[in-house]
């Protein structure tokens, strides 16, 4: 990038901005200050001057009332010879001078009583610098004006004294203030682009980069952190995705192929009629399996993305519990297991043909993997229950359990324990629970019943 | 597998079958025929709509999504100027809030696609049967199998039976529709009220125990299994 290109970057960062906004706010203020404080300074040392010149005055014109114009000009001849500032000129009511330090004042100065600023030359510098000074002009008895007066350069030069290193000290925070801000800026600059270098990185695919962290946890910190929780859940639900399309290319697959090999099978081998028919009824029982399976996986994506929130509304999950239980006792007691169902009233927010369904699977369950293992008949408790804030559906069998390391798994989307796979089913039923359990926002859990197994579909009521 | 449905005392039915897919309307076509029924076809919506206001028809089949006018504008369309005859709609979308808006539409029966026909044809019967008393009668017989709505009471040969709940009503619902097909799917939506897949067949053991309550100790049988396709109530063999 160009130095200049770089640097109209620069001044378009918000912090950069920022900082010129303030700098041009303090330097308004400051200015501000300097000068009030200027013209404060400027007036008091005015004040003490007039006052200085006032008490000066009184005490000539004194000196004047005792001793008469003798001791007047004496008194005055005397403090013109002191240095200073000061500046003196009396003279008598037909303008000739009688005692003076001063060489040109203006004309009908003296003639004109009170304070007034004027200019004026001294004998010791004749030269072209004009001087500057206040004085007050008295006509005392007997006609004689007297004019007493100060150079003000010394209250200007005190007044610059004041102000002017306060101008540098703005200036220099401005110009310190701008190269702190391009520092800075630099620095946000940086982090920011090694944030936008890292996330084209992962755009372009590689979804294991992460933001760097600083350690600072500053802004940029918290924001990598979240950016980075972000593009774990990312991550996990495009590995998850992965995973999920793998075992559809498996679970959808497997029967296609099954279908087609049936179908070739038939082609190639049936004689009689029967042989047709029996082909095209398990061509028929095949697909039906492989439209449940679809129907399993439309479901639970369905659930996942949260849809179906719209026809949510206030479900009887006892009705449910007692209606669902009844449905599947008559095949509980077939297959040697006795079915209970004990409930308290609860109501949910929820969809109750999920909600129906997901029980339902969960009954299927146990009716299929939780038959004792040394034979004998078998239970199956459905009990609904209110836990603080939440509901909890609960299904317990007394059939062999599954492994604590396992549990986890099974709510797995496709996931089977029993690898062979002879019982039938999707392996879609619990993923589908666990969905309408996330979708409610409630879980899904597995503990021991000791024996067997216990599913819980915890719901919130609130 | 049709052929061994009796089409029974039902009377041919005049269907009017609205559906853009030419391969599934023809294969729908020459199916209803087979089962003994007469079918318009309409291609697209504006044409079913035209010909349902035209004919009359005892029930309609109308796929959801359809060119010129959509299934669900159709029916409702249908409904707003008077029209009753019964819809079943057919629709690629099965969920539970499309299944509600179809019938909010106006729609009396939904299936959702891939469906056997087994069971369509089970659904369009029960629907065309709808418009006649059957479903006002206070006291349904088969033989000498009778069934009093209001009294909850179940007798064979004068005997009576006792029922739970739902097997009284499981019988009634097969009895309503007596001499038809009625498919599993179907029971578990108007007797449970479900609209989900059980996964396994828990209506067979309601349905087999209900069997051993009306047929045990009687020489004939009235409640039967229509392979591949659900149970029908009836006096004579299937």
């Amino acid at each position: 990038m160009s130095p200049l290109g770089h640097a109209a970057r620069l001044v378009r960062t918000t912090a950069f901005k920022l900082l010129a906004a303030y700098l041009v706010v303090f330097a308004v203020f400051a200015v501000s200050v300097i000068v009030y404080t200027a013209w404060h300074t400027r007036e008091l040392i005015q004040g003490q001057v007039a006052d200085d010149l006032d008490r000066e005055v009184r005490f000539l014109s004194d000196q004047y009332r005792i001793g008469g114009i003798q001791r007047l000009v004496y008194v005055i001849d005397r403090r013109t010879r002191r240095p200073g500032s000061s500046i003196y000129m009396l003279a008598n009511f037909q303008g000739e001078v009688l005692a003076t330090n001063v060489s040109d004042l203006p004309i009908g100065l003296l003639d004109r009583p009170g304070t007034r600023f004027t200019t004026y030359n001294r004998p010791d510098d004749p030269g072209t610098n004009i001087h500057v000074a206040f004085v007050q002009a008295m006509i005392l008895p007997g006609g004689y004006r007297l004019l007493v007066g100060r150079d003000i350069e010394e209250r200007d030069t005190l007044r610059d004294l004041v102000a002017r290193p306060a101008q540098w000290a703005v200036l220099l925070i401005v110009v310190l203030g701008l190269a702190g801000g391009v520092f800075v800026t630099r620095r946000v600059l940086k982090r920011i682009d090694s944030m936008t270098a890292t996330a084209e990185t992962i755009m372009a695919g590689n979804l294991s980069g992460r933001l760097a962290m600083m350690g600072t946890e500053d802004e940029f910190d918290r924001l990598a952190h979240s950016l980075n929780a972000m593009l774990d859940r990312i991550e996990g639900l495009m590995q998850g995705l992965k995973e999920v399309s793998d075992n559809i290319a498996h679970d959808l697959k497997t029967p296609l192929t099954r279908l087609r090999n049936r179908a070739e099978e038939a082609l190639r081998s049936a004689r009689t009629e029967d042989d047709w028919r029996a082909a095209l009824e398990t061509t028929i029982e095949e697909s039906d399996g492989l439209i449940r399976t679809f129907d399993a996986l439309l479901m639970i994506a369905r659930a996942e993305a949260g849809q179906g929130r719209a026809t949510m509304g206030d479900v009887d999950l006892a009705e449910i519990a007692v209606a669902v239980s009844e449905l599947y006792e008559p095949l509980a007691d077939e297959q040697g297991l006795d079915l209970v169902v004990e409930t308290q009233p609860v109501t949910v927010h929820g969809v109750k043909e999920l909600l129906a369904q997901a029980l339902s699977n969960l009954i299927d369950n146990a009716i299929k993997y939780g038959r004792p293992t040394g034979g004998g008949r078998g239970r199956i408790a459905v009990s609904l229950r209110r836990e603080g804030p939440d509901a909890v559906l609960a299904v317990a069998d007394t059939g062999p359990g599954i492994p604590a390391s396992e549990r986890e798994r099974v709510v797995e989307r496709f996931v089977r324990l029993e690898v062979s796979r002879t019982r039938p089913g999707s392996g879609l039923g619990l993923s589908l629970v666990g969905a309408v359990a996330r979708l409610h926002g409630g879980s899904l859990t597995f503990a021991d019943n000791a024996p067997g197994l216990v599913a819980r579909l915890v719901l919130p009521t609130k | 597998m049709t052929a061994i449905l009796d089409p029974g005392p039902l009377s041919a039915m005049r269907l009017l079958l609205v559906e853009d897919d030419r391969d599934a309307a023809d294969y729908l076509r020459k199916a209803f025929r087979e089962a003994g029924h007469v079918v318009d076809h309409a291609a697209d919506g504006e044409e079913g709509l035209a010909l349902a206001l035209d004919g009359k028809y005892d029930v309609m089949v109308v796929d959801r999504m359809l060119p010129a006018r959509d299934g669900l504008s159709l029916v409702a369309e249908l409904r707003g100027r008077g029209h009753t005859t019964p819809v079943l709609i057919l629709s690629a979308l099965g969920q539970v809030d499309d299944r509600v808006q179809g019938l909010r539409a106006g729609g009396d029966d939904y299936l959702p696609k891939p469906y056997a026909f087994t069971e369509l044809l089970a659904r369009v019967e029960a629907l065309s049967r709808r418009g006649v008393s059957q479903g006002a009668e206070t006291v349904y017989k088969v033989a000498d199998l009778e069934l009093d709505r209001l009294a909850h009471r179940v007798t064979r040969s004068g005997k009576e039976i006792q029922l739970q709940p739902r097997e009284f009503r499981l019988l009634e619902y097969l009895m309503r529709y007596a001499g038809q097909v009625v498919t599993r799917t179907m029971l578990l939506e108007n007797v449970w009220d479900y609209h989900f897949d059980p996964q396994t067949n828990v209506i067979d053991v309601h349905v087999s125990r209900l069997r051993s309550k009306i047929d045990k100790g009687f020489d004939v049988p009235l409640i039967h299994t229509v392979r591949g396709a659900g149970y029908m109530v009836r006096a004579g063999l299937v």
